[in-house]
């Protein structure tokens, strides 16, 4: 758009409202979203670096480190493999049923996460379906790894597709059949054509999809068992230093994730500026295949 | 129709439904089948108990008023980021993220420490009588929180399309920007706005993380039903849990529901004007 000089003013540019409108927003803002953020550097810092230093070397947070880093690159690649698969089949081919698809990988976002942290303690616990099978093969799910792995995978499963399909579907497939038309295999048409265009996009939902892996609190907490030092990821050592009357501590170890927090949006942004983030919703991509895609 | 020469559908369509069956479908059937076994006068006895009953009272009433208050906050934070320029626009615009970005446990023990009544704002407010921390207040302003960025942004796309020629017409008619705002620009803007508050609202209902911090969780009282939820399992009252759960899961797949209808109703909108 080119900004045109002597317009007449617009509703709401009249300088009473307009510092009104800018001074009530920024003041909430700073409320609700600015001032925890600081809040966090005060206390993890309050009781100088060297405690702060002591919490991040104690071997119960390095462990709950690993573990949220672990669980991150088990479930970061794999939905984001599932995300490249699913936006290839859902907008590359016309197929019975593929609307509902999109319905159930949206599903997860508007689930509670302990809704998803009870219904897996029901597929793997004791109580659950595969519960005793599993523990007569002395396999271990919940309580351990896996089961935080799965969970995650569940909060996230839309992460990396929703980014992908909206865009993959405006692009078409005219420059896939030119590929393949001209002999290149499927594989080589996903690696030199679709990918180079979309790459943005899956880098955005890769970001986003890591920050809430790392981040998840309420379905990992279920699945967890909350074992000191054992099950416990970043945000669980959070909550017990907590509960511990350890504030300092578990604002130290906080003080991690809201950084990986301000490195996400910072990241976010830089995206954005190369076009990606900008999606309509998955329902909206479903009404536009119904209506025109084919001939 | 056109003859699709690609290849791979096989493969991709079957990792895709691998994926979901395994990861999404199969656990919300095992919990479905779970709450299915209870008798239906068990069922009805574990959902309709007082303690339930309390758990979505202050569960959706507090959904209600944050999901109000962003409504009003929201729409204003779109309005200021889209038509004025001022210094730090693009921080604040990045920044309306953040609750999305920052893991909840790290929201809820930052808005605690905030609001308790030695805190930065809960001590300004407490000679006011006012408290927030440990109470229904608390769990509202952590719905708040987690929320906030849903209206922004649902809002801000549809505000920065508006056709200005609109407003120069209502303008050259004679309107004051209070009629325009609400005869022409509102209605325009309504069915962002609904989209966002149901997705709003929805995740205000889910919510687990930000509230258990601040909520102070007495029961009847501060207790939300994901705590419950989460409380009966840890009683080993699996039955109990599964119960909660489906409710949390039924009224999940509602706003869902309205929620698509939202959009679709949104595109179809924004898609004639």
């Amino acid at each position: 758009m080119t900004p045109t000089r002597r317009k007449p003013p617009r509703v709401g540019d009249g300088p009473i409202i307009r510092r009104l409108l800018i001074g009530t927003t920024l003041f909430f803002g700073a409320i609700l979203v600015l001032a925890p953020l600081l809040v966090i550097a005060v206390e993890a810092f309050g009781q100088g670096l060297k405690a702060y230093a002591a919490t991040i070397a104690h071997p119960d947070t390095r462990h709950a480190i690993f573990m949220t880093v672990a669980t991150a690159l088990i479930a970061v690649p794999v939905n984001t493999a599932f995300g490249l698969a699913a936006a290839w089949a859902i907008t590359k081919f016309d197929f019975w049923g593929r609307r509902f698809l999109l319905v159930v990988i949206e599903i997860p976002f508007s689930i509670s996460p302990i809704v998803a942290g009870v219904a897996y303690l029901f597929v793997y616990g004791l109580q659950g379906l595969f519960g005793p099978m599993l523990e007569a093969a002395d396999i271990k799910i919940l309580f351990a790894l896996p089961g935080i792995v799965l969970a995650s995978m569940f909060v996230t499963a839309p992460f990396v597709a929703r980014e992908l399909i909206p865009l993959m579907q405006a692009q078409g497939r005219d420059l896939e059949e030119a590929a393949t038309s001209l002999g290149a295999s499927g594989w080589r048409t996903f690696f030199s054509v679709t990918l180079p265009n979309v790459k943005w996009a899956l880098l955005y939902g890769v970001v986003l999809c890591n920050a809430r892996v790392m981040g998840e609190f309420g379905a990992v907490s279920v699945v967890s068992g909350n074992i000191r030092g054992q099950t416990n990821t970043l945000p669980l050592h959070i909550e017990l230093l907590y509960h511990d009357y350890q504030a300092a501590g578990a604002f130290a170890a906080a003080s991690i994730l809201a950084t990986l927090a301000v490195v996400t949006i910072i990241a976010k942004v830089a995206l954005e500026r190369r076009g990606a983030g900008r999606r309509p919703a998955l329902a909206a991509v479903a009404k536009e295949q119904n209506a025109g895609t084919r001939p | 129709m056109k003859r699709n020469v690609l290849p791979g559908l096989p493969l991709s369509l079957g990792i895709t439904l691998f994926y979901v069956g395994l990861i999404v479908v199969l656990p919300l059937a095992a919990l479905v089948f779970k709450a299915a076994s209870l008798g239906p006068a068990e069922y009805w006895a574990i959902v309709s108990s007082p303690r339930a009953v309390a758990s979505y009272r202050v569960t959706v009433l507090s959904a209600l008023v944050a999901t109000a208050f962003n409504l009003v906050f929201g729409l204003a934070l779109a309005w200021v980021l889209v038509r004025y320029r001022f210094p730090g626009r693009r921080i604040v615009d990045a920044i309306v993220d953040l609750p999305f970005a920052l893991p909840t446990a790290v929201a809820g023990i930052a808005l605690t420490t905030l609001f308790a009544s030695n805190g930065w704002f809960g001590s300004l407010l407490a000679p006011l009588g006012i408290k927030v921390a440990y109470t229904p207040l608390g769990i509202m302003v952590a719905m708040c929180f987690t929320s906030l960025p849903f209206i922004v942004r649902t809002v801000q796309p549809v505000l920065e399309d508006l056709d200005p020629a609109l407003e120069e017409a209502a303008q050259s008619l004679g309107g004051s920007d209070r009629a325009i705002f609400l005869r022409v620009i509102l209605p325009l803007l309504m069915p962002a706005l609904l989209a966002g508050l149901s997705l709003s609202f929805a995740r205000s209902l889910g919510e687990f993380g930000a509230i258990i911090f601040i909520a102070g969780n007495q029961p009847m009282e501060t207790e939300i039903t994901a705590l419950l939820a989460f409380i009966r399992l840890e009683e080993y009252d699996y039955q109990a849990a599964a119960a909660i759960a489906s409710v949390l899961l039924i009224t999940a797949f509602l706003m869902l529901a309205a929620t698509n209808l939202l959009q679709a109703r949104a595109l179809r909108y924004t898609a004639r004007s």
